[in-house]
């Protein structure tokens, strides 16, 4: 393929990231923004995401769309409802106190995921996606009469990637919706202003926080139903979403909803790109010095406003 | 007082002489590795228990030791002694940079900083994958494990040397917390502000205390490279950043032993659990639930606060 | 003069907390610093000692132009500092915390453990020298703050609002305490205003964070601007 039309192919692989990211890091940075707390089993979250997505569409067993629809409902809420019940046995005990709670969310990672080693297995199971057309996809050339479109051979999406991305747009304009025309977000926004303040106002902050960390892994978990179609789902398939979503939601400026969206679509898509045409290592080694030097150097994030 | 801590430690290393030959092979064989997963936990209390410097990326420390020692040892051709000096001047310079750039944050964007840095020298051991080969690893010559006559592969040469290793960090580390140097570590973490108010130069201490560290983190790495004649990437990853951590947290943060202590019931724990299944680490994760909830000072410091306050 | 600012100026944001403060204090003189609530008495003092970065403006301790220096090096020129709200180091005994302040300056361990005996019998804490900081009744941990100062032997101690939570007797020792010192210039913010009268021997008024008037304590009473600002009814 020529470089034109493999960069196409980069952009849109890429894109697919991106979207998958900004689901997965909009859940940090919504837990970090309205409770301070750096949640370090997030990646876990989507693992578990995308096995009970595969024991859901494995246990139907009915036409891949039912399973997936299934999945797409379940899996969230379950996962959410896991989250809640950790946030109230063990992070609202220990008061969110930020250096215990990342203690205790890095023991929480290997207990879900060494838990879904002991009960999934080791293996990587795929689930079968709701409909996967290859869509082949055209690129212009500068030929003898003019522009002229032409197929090139390896040029194409499949129409779940697709998919995939607008529906990851929808989820987060729903999100939207919901913390800006609702009042359950407008309590949401306003604890994360100021939860003393909040609690003086008579909302019930703890409930609150239960709620805001299922919110935050049931985003994780979406995002995560969508990627096992075209992903396996693997025990230890957290790692790497979770380390990405660091990396967008320090980027992006911590807390900074609209930041995140922002960087996540850089993120995915540089990290895509680059990972067509260089080492993908390399690439990782690249973001992680990246981001260690923004928190270094400019710790409101790239994109954040500076604290006054 | 300062006798009582020394009398406690050279009885401590006096124990875990005689263990060598009371205990059978196997234990003794675990011991050794215990020990210098010890050294490892010692140097990261330094900057986690004594100086409040809660660190999620020593790994890139342990790390720097251990390709520093097994890559010119096992590349290089070079005898033991030099190539663990080399790995020592290694891994304190990886601290001494890190240091710098870190320590420009606090609390949980140091966290995050040491982590990715971590991952950044884990990531960078696989991307040599021909020199490193990768998370595989490689195996350094049995016949250049040793010093002049001493063969470091042998049970008894591994367990002493160990031991030694393990004696004078232990005997450092007891005498460092005692002195002028250690107490004002321990200012800086029980108020930092304040101790640059009685005009200590706070960031300078901090740097030094993660140096050292790093670079005990770093003879850590390099002796267990040199001991049990491997060295590999996932000795770079994020789980070997979280052990030292998990032996702190559970032996007592802030006391010279802890590290041992939380070493042992951590080995023993995960070496018993992996018996029943492949979860292991399983046991890590709840140990370090229970931890944070129900024991924050771990046994050494529960111990101090409840009825020894003499504790080192 | 022990310690001299021109133009000294913090601005917030845009707001203004102190706008061009020229002070001079003499060496041996005690200074209290006092002034209504959000004055910029505690911003002042911050810029002295280091602790917040003045946004320009020069200060001068002993001959020698401290603005640049951060602010553990101006400690170290013999400047000691106590905290409006205490701070100690709440898991440390209390004999610790003086030979933390002490051992700055002093290198023998036997001549910190005479300064940190000396400082115990000054402050009245000897009987709980062995206590944790942290477990303390609040008077005792101000006090013991003081004692920090004192174990630095400054050249220039400042104080905010020292007496703020302590019980009457406590009060009095404090002030006893104050006039011993009698090497050592003091800067002393404070609200109870006894404590100025009795204590200092000039007083600067801070109001709207410029200084609205400065002298002797009997001349200080009889202001009409200055008592127009605690009053709350003048704008200067």
């Amino acid at each position: 393929m020529e470089f034109g039309p493999h960069l196409m192919l980069a952009m849109l692989e890429g894109a697919v990231t991106a979207a998958i990211l900004a689901l997965t890091a909009m859940g940090l940075s919504v837990v970090f923004g309205v409770m301070r707390v750096v949640n370090v089993a997030h990646g876990e979250f989507y693992m578990l995401g995308a096995v009970i997505a595969w024991f859901v569409a494995a246990t139907l067993g009915t036409h891949p769309a039912v399973g997936f629809v299934a999945a797409l409902v379940i899996a969230p809420l379950l996962v959410g409802a896991l989250a809640s019940l950790a946030d109230v046995l063990i992070l609202q005990r220990i008061n969110y106190d930020p250096e215990r709670t990342i203690v205790a969310t890095i023991g929480l990672l290997y207990i879900l995921q060494q838990g879904t080693l002991m009960t999934f297995g080791p293996d990587a199971r795929p689930v079968e996606p709701p409909f996967n057309h290859r869509l082949a996809l055209p690129w212009v050339e500068w030929g003898e009469q003019g522009l002229a479109l032409y197929w090139p051979w390896g040029l194409s999406i499949t129409s779940y990637k697709l998919f995939v991305i607008v529906a990851a747009a929808a989820i987060l304009g729903a999100l939207w919706l919901f913390m800006t025309r609702t009042r359950a977000g407008l309590v949401m926004r306003a604890t994360q202003q100021d939860s003393n303040m909040a609690r003086a106002f008579g909302i019930p902050v703890a409930r609150v926080y239960a709620l805001v960390f299922g919110l935050g892994a049931a985003l994780a978990a979406m995002g995560a139903v969508l990627i096992v179609p075209i992903q396996q789902a693997h025990y230890l398939m957290g790692h790497d979403p979770l380390l990405l979503s660091f990396i967008v939601v320090i980027i992006g400026g911590l807390g900074s909803l609209p930041g995140t969206i922002i960087a996540a679509i850089l993120i995915g898509m540089s990290d895509g790109i680059i990972s067509v045409f260089f080492s993908p290592t390399l690439a990782k080694i690249l973001a992680t010095l990246a981001v260690a030097m923004v928190l270094v150097f400019r710790p409101q994030g790239l994109l954040g406003k500076k604290a006054a | 007082m300062s006798h009582r801590d020394t009398f406690l430690h050279l009885s401590v290393i006096a124990v875990l002489f005689a263990a060598f030959f009371v205990l059978p092979a196997y234990h003794s064989g675990s011991l050794a590795r215990i020990m210098v997963l010890a050294i490892y936990a010692m140097g990261y209390n330094l900057a986690f228990g004594y100086t409040g410097l809660l660190s999620l990326g020593h790994a890139l420390f342990f790390a720097a030791g251990m390709y520093g020692l097994g890559l010119t040892m096992q590349l290089g051709g070079w005898a033991a002694i030099p190539a663990f000096a080399l790995a020592l001047v290694a891994s304190l310079v990886v601290a001494g940079v890190v240091g710098v750039l870190a320590l420009r944050t606090r609390g949980v964007g140091f966290m995050i900083v040491t982590l990715m840095f971590a991952q950044a020298g884990y990531l960078t051991a696989l991307y040599f994958v021909q020199y490193t080969r990768g998370d595989e690893g490689f195996v350094i010559d049995q016949a250049a494990r040793a010093i002049g006559p001493a063969d470091l592969s042998s049970e008894a040469g591994r367990y002493f040397a160990a031991l030694f290793l393990f004696a004078v960090t232990l005997l450092v580390i007891g005498a460092l917390v005692r002195a002028p140097f250690g107490r004002t570590l321990i200012a800086i973490r029980e108020n930092e502000a304040r101790a640059t108010m009685l005009g200590y130069d706070v960031q300078r201490l901090k740097w030094i205390a993660l140096v050292v560290s790093g670079t005990i983190s770093g003879a850590a790495g390099a002796a267990y490279a040199l001991l049990f004649g491997y060295a590999g990437a996932s000795f770079a990853g994020v789980q070997y950043s979280i052990f030292p951590l998990l032996y702190v947290l559970l032996g007592g943060a802030g006391t010279t032993l802890g590290p041992l202590i939380g070493a042992i019931f951590m080995f023993y724990l995960i070496d018993l659990s992996s018996g029943i299944t492949n979860a292991y680490m399983l046991i890590a994760g709840v140990v370090l639930v229970l931890l944070t909830m129900f024991l924050p000072h771990g046994i050494l410091g529960t111990l101090r606060k409840r009825a020894l306050p003499w504790l080192p | 003069m022990m310690l001299s600012t021109r133009g000294l100026t913090k601005t917030y944001a845009g707001v203004k907390a102190n706008t061009d403060v020229d002070f001079d204090l003499p060496k041996g003189q005690i200074r209290a610093l006092i002034g209504p609530n959000g004055a910029g008495k505690s911003t002042f003092v911050g810029m002295l000692c280091g602790r917040i970065p003045a946004t320009r403006g020069t200060v001068t301790l002993d001959g020698q132009d401290i603005s640049r220096l951060p602010a553990h090096k101006r400690i170290a020129m013999g400047i000691a500092y106590t905290f409006q709200i205490t701070s100690v180091f709440a898991g440390l005994s209390v004999r610790e915390n003086l030979a933390l302040a002490a051992r700055r300056h002093l290198h023998s361990a036997a001549v910190v453990t005479a300064k940190v005996d000396d400082v115990l019998d000054r402050v009245d804490l000897a009987g709980r020298a062995d206590q944790i900081a942290g477990d303390l009744s609040y008077g005792h941990q101000r006090i013991l703050e003081i004692g920090m100062g004192l174990a630095q032997d400054p050249r220039l101690f400042i104080l905010d609002e020292p007496t703020q939570g302590l019980a009457e007797t406590e009060i009095a020792a404090f002030k006893t305490l104050i006039l011993s010192l009698t090497d050592t210039t003091i800067l002393l913010i404070e609200h109870n205003m006894g404590v100025v009268m009795e204590t200092a021997e000039y007083i600067t008024v801070l109001n709207f964070g410029q200084i609205l008037a400065e002298g002797t304590p009997d001349q200080i009473r009889g202001n009409a601007d200055v008592q127009a600002a605690y009053l709350g009814t003048g704008n200067a």
